[in-house]
């Protein structure tokens, strides 16, 4: 615990944070871990519109009839919902706040290797929300966050064009930051640090840096021929004036799926480093975990077409994208089973960061489980666009992505700002998020199953109770964020000081003050050995 | 030596990590600063593949739907103005490679010179480029603003597929050009850097990233000619 004799030699050090002051030293900087700070501001606003949308809907579906909005409405509040959590929250969420934080330090560099175009990233970022934002208030749009034509072209009269508008200059701040990072993990690694050395984050980081680039001109593309047609009437995706709508769904799902695993894939690269620390072992075949994200990173690219399984998309072309789409199960598995192996006999301590991990595994591995029932071809035809859709992707975009940015920001929040939060009221919100969330979407797969579809505001009244039961899993789970958010900024200010290691983990972050120096490190790290050298009996007591 | 020649030099050697002005504080030196450079400029190519890829699937998968339409619409183009700019872009990516060879060299006028020479070529594109446009509008065949089309060769072609063709033909060279004008306001830069003798061997592979942009959108534009205006077209 703090002592005022302990906090004053941090309060008059010289660190990024207060190196400089004023409104310009931030909105001007190049620092990697001041922009991670501008995204983590800017991205927790984007959650809680998303999660005021998601509020209001469940607050609606309480009643068959509907509770509270216009059918109208509750059109637009899913698509909002979709559009803002998925583009402005959960793709940016752990590469830009974490990854800009973490990835130099975790490979001992001073920053990444285009502070400028990181910046730039921020900028760009910012454009695009205000585009969506603008859509919001000015009438808000009603196609689903997934844009389908010709609805979204020809039918609609709401503002498609800001919110696509808002969804393409965002993939840039992406296609950025994912540069930056492949170059940075290319070629700024500390002397030592060898690509087998580096933290499994790194990896998971880089894997998630091949989509960015790879992935996000193609919706770019989509989304820029979709404005052409709905302002020129030409018939790219409309079939009424000589147009493919299935050509639409093709593109926009090359980069749709691959974007799951650019929410995925960084939330298990914080996992891995999470569960290693607490449970003081090595991580369980490294060099599995490492390879699994590239491998599910390069089979992301094939597996679209399971979104189209019931879109006029050839059988045999569906034979094949299911294969593909089972195929993404063995890297995950992989994972799965290597990080409960490291578990296996190792000293575990439950701090609120490994209950977020811990809660990550079980939900990941539900709705990757459910993922299968819907890349068979058969089962998909049954539970297609149904709530069981809706559970499985948040069972891995919310229990897993979600869950994982919580972890990772409470396991580096420390070395962030220096402080501490409170303990006992971190693990009260993993707990309270962990049930919460699976008493929101646990009922949603049911519903699905029984044949509930998705995007309609009213239901037959059998639907009643199991939707009751989600709304109120949705208000404890909004509780449950909404605690972090207070004890976190509690903590910036009454939090004891942290020190550079409150964790005692490994890594070379670790190694250097809390907050971190402007320049990351006092002298260059060199790394002598391999990552992860928990030695268990030195650690024991922690 | 006096004592404040010793204190500068130390300073320069502190603030730059010891080696020469131009190196960014992120690096460890200026090796490590190229490769970051030129590797950074590779994946944003890779970007840049993807992009125009994802153009390039939906025209081929349109021209398969409405192959009459389409090669009716690359009847109407004129080959001899594409062959015309495709020469002009290659003798522009000749004068790149030599910047490029200019700046390695050290050669700050022959580096000027055939920088200009290139944005000469790259504006000479665009002019012609924007010819070809104005040819199309009196012709009316634009998309979405004025689109009536009356040409001979167009007769019996089914108008809608026309109409997709030429809207692809201005998305598509209309995105090239887009990266033409990108790259002139690039190499502007790179012969401002020159002109103030910021390019040195040492860190000449600004220019040569810039000569990577370049050739990339001249290649973008050797897998457009054939496919817009070849492809059954006027000739």
């Amino acid at each position: 615990m703090s002592t005022a004799v302990a906090e004053v030699p941090v309060e008059s050090r010289i660190h990024y944070l207060n190196a400089s002051y004023g409104i310009k030293s931030w909105l001007f900087t190049t620092d990697h871990k001041r922009i991670a700070l501008l995204y983590l501001g800017s991205i927790t606003l984007m959650f809680f519109i998303g999660g005021a949308a998601a509020v209001l809907m469940r607050l609606h579906l309480i009643e068959p009839a509907g509770a509270l909005v216009q059918p109208e409405t509750y059109n637009k509040l899913f698509t909002m919902h979709g559009v803002v959590m998925v583009f402005f929250f959960l793709i940016p969420s752990i590469p830009a706040t974490l990854g800009n934080f973490l990835v130099p330090m975790m490979i001992g560099a001073r920053d990444l290797a285009f502070p400028r175009l990181n910046l730039l990233s921020w900028y760009v970022y910012i454009t695009g929300a205000t585009f969506t934002l603008y859509a919001l208030i000015s009438g808000g749009v009603d196609t689903g966050w997934t844009f389908y034509t010709p609805l979204s072209s020809h039918y609609v009269n709401t503002h498609v064009i800001a919110t696509a508008l808002g969804v393409f200059i965002t993939g840039f701040s992406s296609i950025l930051t994912g540069l930056n990072f492949i170059v940075t993990i290319h070629k700024m690694r500390a002397p030592g640090m060898t690509w087998k050395r580096m933290p499994l984050f790194l990896w998971s980081m880089y894997a998630t840096s091949i989509i960015f680039v790879l992935g996000t001109p193609v919706i770019a593309v989509t989304l820029f021929l979709l404005g052409l047609e709905r302002l020129f009437h030409v018939g790219i995706f409309d079939p009424a004036i000589g147009g493919d709508p299935v050509l639409f769904q093709h593109l926009f799902w090359f980069y749709s799926h691959p974007a799951v695993y650019i929410m995925i894939l960084p939330g298990m690269g914080v996992v891995s480093e999470l569960i290693t620390c607490f449970s003081r072992k090595k991580p369980f075949g490294y060099i599995f975990i490492a390879y699994s994200s590239l491998a599910i990173a390069m089979i992301s690219f094939f597996v679209w077409g399971h979104h189209m399984f019931v879109s006029s998309q050839s059988v045999y072309a569906g034979f094949i994208f299911s294969a593909l789409s089972f195929a993404v199960a063995i890297p995950s598995a992989i994972k799965v089973f290597n990080w409960t192996a490291t578990l296996y006999k190792g000293s575990i301590s439950y701090q609120a960061p490994m209950l977020y991990a811990l809660g990550f595994i079980g939900l990941f591995t539900m709705g990757g489980l459910t993922g299968l029932f819907l890349a068979s071809l058969a089962t998909d035809v049954h539970l297609h666009d149904t709530y069981f859709v809706i559970a499985h992707f948040h069972y891995i975009m919310v229990g897993g992505a979600v869950m994982a940015y919580l972890g990772g920001i409470h396991f580096w929040w420390p070395k962030i700002t220096g402080r501490l939060y409170h303990d006992g009221w971190a693990r009260v919100a993993a707990v309270v998020i962990f049930f919460g969330f699976n008493l929101t979407f646990f009922p949603q797969y049911m519903l699905g199953y029984l044949g509930m579809p998705r995007r309609y505001a009213v239901y037959p009244a059998e639907f009643q109770v199991l939707n009751v039961m989600s709304s109120a899993g949705a208000s404890i789970l909004g509780i449950g964020y909404l605690i972090p958010f207070i004890y976190l900024l509690w903590s910036i200010r009454y939090g004891p000081v942290a020190g550079p290691n409150p964790w005692g983990a490994k890594g070379l972050e670790w190694e250097t003050p809390s907050p971190p120096p402007t320049d990351n490190f006092e002298e260059s790290p060199v790394v002598p050995d391999e990552p992860y050298g928990y030695a268990k009996p030195e650690h024991a007591h922690v | 030596m006096s004592e404040s020649a010793v204190n500068s030099g130390r300073l320069e050697a502190t603030a730059t990590h010891g080696v020469t002005p131009a190196l960014h504080h992120q690096f460890e030196d200026i090796e490590q600063q190229r490769e970051a450079g030129n590797f950074g400029m590779w994946i944003f190519l890779a970007t840049e593949m993807l992009f125009f890829g994802a153009i390039f699937t939906a025209y081929i998968m349109y021209r398969v739907m409405y192959y009459p339409g389409f090669e009716a619409g690359s009847r109407g183009l004129e080959a001899s103005f594409g062959a015309t700019m495709t020469f002009v872009l290659l003798a522009s990516s000749f004068t790149m490679a030599m910047s490029v060879h200019a700046a390695h060299a050290g050669k700050r006028r022959m580096l000027l010179g055939f920088l200009f020479a290139t944005m000469l070529l790259g504006i000479i594109f665009l002019g012609l480029k924007f010819t070809e446009y104005t040819h199309k509008w009196h012709e009316q065949l634009v998309p979405g603003l004025n689109f009536h089309p009356a040409a001979e060769s167009l007769r019996g072609a089914p108008e809608h597929a026309v109409e997709l063709f030429m809207c692809f033909y201005f998305f598509m060279t209309g995105l090239h050009a887009l990266h033409m004008i990108i790259g002139i306001g690039l190499l502007g830069v790179m012969a401002i850097l020159a002109w103030q003798g910021k390019i040195s061997p040492e860190n000449y592979n600004r220019v040569e990233a810039a000569g990577l942009y370049w050739h990339f959108v001249d290649i973008i534009w050797i897998y457009l000619f054939p496919l817009l205006y070849l492809v059954g077209g006027r000739y």
